[in-house]
């Protein structure tokens, strides 16, 4: 992680967070109300006022734990944070941030493994069709995870109610689909 | 006018039902729903997790081939592809150079001018006038209506109903003659995109949301998204496991109760697609409860008349 984009003046960490998200750090004064509202915060190792609280700190330790956390990859974007945050702060947009950061840094954490080859399996499957094909979309990721017998009690019972379709959808602009994951920037951590 | 349509990917899979009731409750009402040719993926959750360039993309080439057709109004009926959809269009409009950069990555012209409608904007917008004048077989089931996240957060963004107690589908039930109960996990999550990667989360969230509309003596829950949906209804073997009771009732689209009030069949509405079978038994027209009620509200105004 580069702490600095200009030798003379190097630039906060919070800076940066605020240069590429445009989300003011300092402006949290720790009221709790992120945590209390959002359904997650029990089952992560950090919850979101926390997060905040940290990020003010400027300590590249701290800023490393939350890249390693579960906290990024169990937030799961429901926006109550936002919603009941007095001062309006987008910890969602955070978190996208942080999520990038960490996969991108190599530094995403073992027990998020499944959540992650879940949103990568999710793209594969648009990069090479257009659109989401749910059933190859799952094999990919018991492919990745390994985990092979989950969830095959359901399927049959999904067939029948013609929830499962055997057939992809592949639009006709499926290279142009292709060619916008290739031109996006960072693109090398979600093609794989 | 063309309508465009955009199902999104869960509606042509798991979610069929949800299209096939839209497209049915449209067709009461004279309305024609073009899908908008070559759609892609608006790239969900996975997509702004991992790339926010991407997630911007997919969804501004969707609205560019919206344009390129002149449509002008696409209705949105999956609550997350609304609010990618939203976002998007929300956060070019604001930063004219990001949304060169996209206009670029997609290769398309793209005006951001087209209106992005949810299931319940494009009811009110072209059916709710008409529907009470339609209703021919009453909703009368006590109903917890279920927002979930994406419909309603974040406001500031998509300036829809209230975020804590919306009320927009409460009315829509109402006026297709069902009682819409007063409950507290309107917009709680159900755990979203993480069925199949943390199954036991989502358990966990979508089962405090069903034991209190139980408690609170729903006998259907009504949902605008096929995410909650898939929650609600597939995982209901690992929510009743987790609530150690077995909760029975039915989660139904909005659209398939509009549909069932104005006299479309079950099998039209793919009623027999959910995973938790729907029982709906049969109830006298109107009780007299309701009506009861208004009149005593009624009264004291005409007194202060």
């Amino acid at each position: 992680m580069s702490a600095s984009h200009d030798q003379h003046h190097p630039m906060t960490l919070s800076g940066e967070l605020r240069m590429d998200t445009g989300v003011i750090i300092n402006k949290c004064y720790q009221c709790g109300k992120c945590s209390a509202g959002c359904p997650l915060s029990s089952e992560m190792d950090y919850p979101p006022s926390l997060v905040m609280r940290m990020l003010q700190t400027d300590d590249p330790k701290n800023y490393d734990k939350l890249l390693k956390s579960m906290t990024i990859w169990l937030c799961v974007s429901c926006e109550m944070c936002l919603t009941r945050c007095p001062m309006e702060i987008d910890i969602p947009r955070l978190m996208d941030n942080l999520r990038q950061k960490s996969v991108r840094a190599k530094k995403t954490n073992p027990q998020a493994k499944k959540i992650i080859a879940f949103h990568k399996s999710f793209l594969d499957s648009i990069n090479y069709t257009g659109r989401l094909y749910e059933m190859g979309m799952v094999v990919d990721y018991k492919m990745r995870t390994g985990a092979m017998t989950q969830d095959v009690m359901i399927a049959p019972k999904m067939f029948v109610k013609g929830k499962l379709n055997p057939i992809p959808e592949i639009i006709k602009g499926r290279k142009k689909i292709a060619e916008i994951f290739n031109r996006v920037q960072n693109n090398k951590e979600v093609k794989l | 006018m063309k309508i465009g349509f955009y199902p999104g990917c869960s509606m042509k899979g798991g979610a069929r039902e949800y299209q096939e009731s839209v497209v049915a409750l449209a067709k009461v009402f004279d309305i024609e729903l073009v899908e908008i040719p070559d759609w892609n993926c608006c790239g969900a959750t996975a997509a702004h997790n991992l790339n926010k360039e991407l997630s911007l993309s997919l969804p501004a080439r969707i609205m560019a081939l919206a344009e390129k057709e002149g449509i002008t109004d696409i209705v949105v009926p999956c609550a997350a592809c609304y609010n990618r959809l939203s976002v998007t269009k929300h956060e070019l409009a604001e930063d004219a150079s990001l949304c060169s950069k996209v206009t670029g990555i997609i290769d398309l012209k793209y005006s951001g001018k087209t209106n992005i409608l949810n299931i319940i904007q494009f009811i009110d917008k072209y059916i709710t006038d008409k529907l009470e004048e339609k209703v021919v077989k009453p909703f009368n089931y006590n109903t917890a209506c279920y927002y979930g996240c994406l419909l309603v957060r974040p406001h500031a963004i998509l300036n829809f109903d209230r975020v804590e107690d919306p009320q927009s589908m409460d009315v829509l039930v109402k006026k297709s003659g069902g009682n819409a109960i007063d409950w507290a996990f309107k917009t709680e999550c159900c755990g979203a995109g993480m069925s199949v990667s943390r199954t036991d989360t989502v358990a966990r969230l979508s089962g405090d949301i069903l034991k209190d509309a139980s408690d609170r003596k729903a006998e259907v829950m009504v949902v605008a998204c096929p995410m909650c949906h898939s929650n609600l209804d597939m995982r209901r073997p690992e929510i009743n496991k987790y609530l150690d009771e077995k909760i029975s009732m039915p989660v139904l689209y909005i659209s398939q109760v509009l549909g069932l009030a104005v006299g479309l069949d079950a099998k039209t509405l793919g009623l027999n697609r959910h995973m938790t079978e729907v029982i709906l038994p049969d109830k006298p027209v109107k009780n007299a409860e309701p009506a009861e009620v208004s009149k005593k509200v009624a009264n004291p105004e005409k007194m202060e008349a």
